[in-house]
């Protein structure tokens, strides 16, 4: 049984080796990148507990970011589902429009420090490289994002976005041309830049210190709430449960956080099930085994050979095969529960948050997280709360449910 | 003890003052007979060792050429049992040292313990793994060495000279030293001047051991590495079986040109 050690942050549970219990993790890269990557590590363990680097990272989430995010209760959805009081965590509603804000604005940090004057990322959904040449932008960093073509041309929103901050977006046309071939592709561009540029991993995946300082800086999310928490009902209620997507794991990592140690509080991470009678990219849900990708040991989608499989979702953010080693951590300790929604409960649940909560308008992958209110909540006492992590806002995503939905534009 | 045959093949190189010429090419490109038809052309063409990739379709250290070759072998529904099968059949016939390129999933799905024992079975001579560093290999290098396989380290111009030391100690006979900070298949960054006297620095931890360059050697730039104890060329040839395949040409007896080439400017 794997134990989770308390009193020591998500992030820090991991051996000298960068694994978590032992055999999620680790640094799996060829060799040219040991020593940036031993560069990085030194640097962001010296500067998270640097007060001048936590003051201008505070500094930006509160004057840039717009920290804290709202926390809401959702009277018309609680009162439609007849249950458990259903409150959202608005994450959508920090600039840019969603939780990857974060992690983008504490790489461009971190690049500065490092003297970096280029910095390169990866995108799926689109937010991520959205806000990386945000930050970017402001912080006076050249910027790259890889990104599947498949991603370009159904998130063209976002690189509209990606393209007015100056970014130069690199298409990535092999395998399924999504996020999965753009992590590969941005990887391989560190490889080969790592003298002069810094890279951004967009959620909690790749090499264990991507995975750390991506956490680490999501985790801003918890904090918030859990003070909202406090100030709305005194204390942290005894019966809640908090439901995040799940793609590469870093909002509901984010969302998690301060609230590992107390396991009266249920942590339930929805990833993406695909189409009915589809493909998937639910590889905790699934039980997959554990493979290598991207540098980490992790549950992938993969055949017995060890290619990894192609996935399917209509939310690209959550398009991936892999997961974090944080939640396959989380769930083989127990710790949290992971399920998926399909296409069409996503589609089912962004249709009636935004009928009934007009200022919740979800994009595609908190949509996945509605879908598992909306399933559970009637079931549930009303004195149960459950907090849902509206982490995108669904502009980005306005053809593909318009042309599901039949609506003319 | 690792690899004798390796260990063997280098003495002898020596003796004649010679550059190993290794080649690389990937396993099913573009399907598995062919594959099997260009590593024996290879051989026969003057390769002293022969690297063959098993293709893994995330591939993080891959360049453009060496990519198109994997999605070819992949798309022709390459299994890890053929790549086992081909080095079978070509021992049968050829001596030539071969090392297996791959990416550390392919061997973990395997199983490590399989894994080494079909290269002891088929005569493989060493293993090369290009997401699985010092220390991070210790033990399936360890392994290796216990079935007289060599695990062949990489080094890159980023490795700090403090890792330099420890991998070199643990290294078997042959280290593959990184040309410069590229994927395979970029374009050669650096003069090969300033390559050779990094490679020398690295040689010099302990010259006992022998030391490949890889990564950007083409026919343009190989004459000037030769005094490399060998050299490693792979986008190139994978670019040929392209070439090949799109202008209707054969790769096999591309390839064997390209071989007989590359062999001349190192002489
Ligand atoms: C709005 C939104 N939610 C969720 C995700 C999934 O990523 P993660 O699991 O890292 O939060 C993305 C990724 O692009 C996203 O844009």
């Amino acid at each position: 049984m794997i134990e989770i050690k308390k009193g020591i942050p998500l992030i820090d549970q991991h051996d000298e080796n960068g694994f978590y219990a032992g055999k999620f993790g680790g640094s799996y890269v060829p060799e040219t990148l040991k020593k940036p990557i031993e560069d990085l590590t030194i640097a962001f363990e010296k500067l998270r507990y640097d007060e001048s680097f936590l003051k201008e990272r505070d500094y930006y989430f509160k004057n840039f970011i717009g920290t804290p995010t709202p926390f809401i209760k959702l009277e018309n959805l609680t009162k439609h589902l007849g249950g458990a009081n259903i409150w959202c965590k608005l994450v959508s509603k920090a600039t840019g429009g969603a939780h990857k804000v974060y992690n983008a604005t504490v790489h461009s940090l971190l690049a500065k420090r490092l003297g970096k004057k280029y910095i390169v990322g990866d995108t799926g959904a689109g937010y991520a490289g959205k806000m990386l040449s945000m930050a970017a932008a402001k912080f006076n960093l050249k910027c790259k994002i890889f990104m599947g073509t498949k991603d370009i041309s159904r998130q063209a929103i976002n690189c509209f976005s990606m393209k007015s901050f100056g970014a130069e977006i690199v298409p990535v046309d092999s395998g399924s041309k999504t996020l999965v071939d753009a992590v590969s592709e941005c990887i391989r561009y560190w490889v080969a830049n790592c003298d002069t540029t810094h890279m951004a991993i967009g959620s909690t995946v790749g090499p264990n210190i991507f995975i750390k300082i991506c956490a680490w800086s999501t985790a801003q999310i918890s904090k918030e709430l859990k003070s909202q928490l406090i100030s709305y009902f005194g204390s942290v209620p005894k019966k809640l449960k908090l439901l995040n997507c799940v793609g590469g794991g870093s909002s509901a990592a984010g969302f998690f956080n301060e609230f590992i140690d107390d396991e009266n509080i249920e942590l339930i991470g929805i990833e993406a099930g695909g189409p009915e009678n589809g493909k998937h990219a639910a590889p905790l849900t699934n039980n997959c085994k554990i493979g290598v990708l991207h540098g980490a040991a992790q549950y992938v989608l993969q055949n017995s050979e060890g290619q990894i499989e192609e996935t399917e979702s209509i939310a690209a953010g959550l398009d991936y095969p892999g997961v974090s080693p944080l939640h396959c951590f989380l769930k083989e300790a127990g710790r949290a529960r992971y399920t998926s929604a399909s296409d069409e409960e996503a589609l089912e649940a962004f249709k009636l948050v935004s009928r009934l909560e007009g200022f919740v308008s979800p994009s595609l992958e908190p949509s996945h997280a509605f879908a598992e209110a909306i399933k559970i909540a009637p079931k549930l006492s009303k004195d149960t709360i459950l907090v849902v992590n509206s982490c995108g806002e669904s502009s980005k995503d306005h053809n593909i449910i318009a042309e599901k939905l039949g609506y003319k534009l | 003890m690792t690899s004798h045959t390796l260990k063997k093949n280098f003495d002898k190189l020596k003796e004649k003052k010679e550059t190993a010429l290794i080649t690389y090419t990937v396993a099913g490109d573009p399907d598995k007979e062919t594959s099997l038809e260009i590593l024996k052309s290879i051989a026969k063409s003057g390769a002293n060792i022969i690297e063959i990739g098993l293709a893994h379709n995330t591939p993080i250290g891959d360049g453009k050429e060496i990519q198109n070759s994997a999605h070819r072998a992949i798309s022709n529904g390459i299994l890890v049992k053929d790549l086992f099968d081909i080095i079978e059949d070509f021992k049968k016939n050829y001596s030539t040292d071969i090392i297996i390129m791959t990416y550390y999933n392919m061997i973990l799905q395997f199983g490590a313990d399989n894994f080494v024992n079909e290269c002891r079975r088929t005569k493989v001579s060493g293993i090369i793994c290009v997401d699985l560093p010092w220390p991070e290999n210790k033990e399936f290098a360890e392994k290796c060495k216990n079935n007289s396989i060599s695990f062949i380290q990489l080094v890159a111009p980023t490795t700090s000279k403090e890792r330099l030391n420890k991998i070199i100690k643990d290294s078997h006979e042959m280290i593959y030293y990184i040309s410069m900070l590229s994927t395979t298949g970029g374009d050669l960054k650096s003069s090969p001047e300033e390559i050779l006297k990094n490679y020398n620095d690295v040689k010099n931890i302990d010259p006992s051991k022998k030391y490949v360059i890889g990564f950007g050697i083409t026919e343009n730039t190989i004459s000037a590495l030769k005094s490399a104890d060998g050299l490693v060329v792979g986008s190139v040839l994978c670019k040929e079986i392209t070439k090949s395949i799109k202008s209707g040409q054969n790769p096999v007896t591309n390839v064997a040109n390209m071989i007989v080439k590359l062999k001349n400017k190192i002489q």
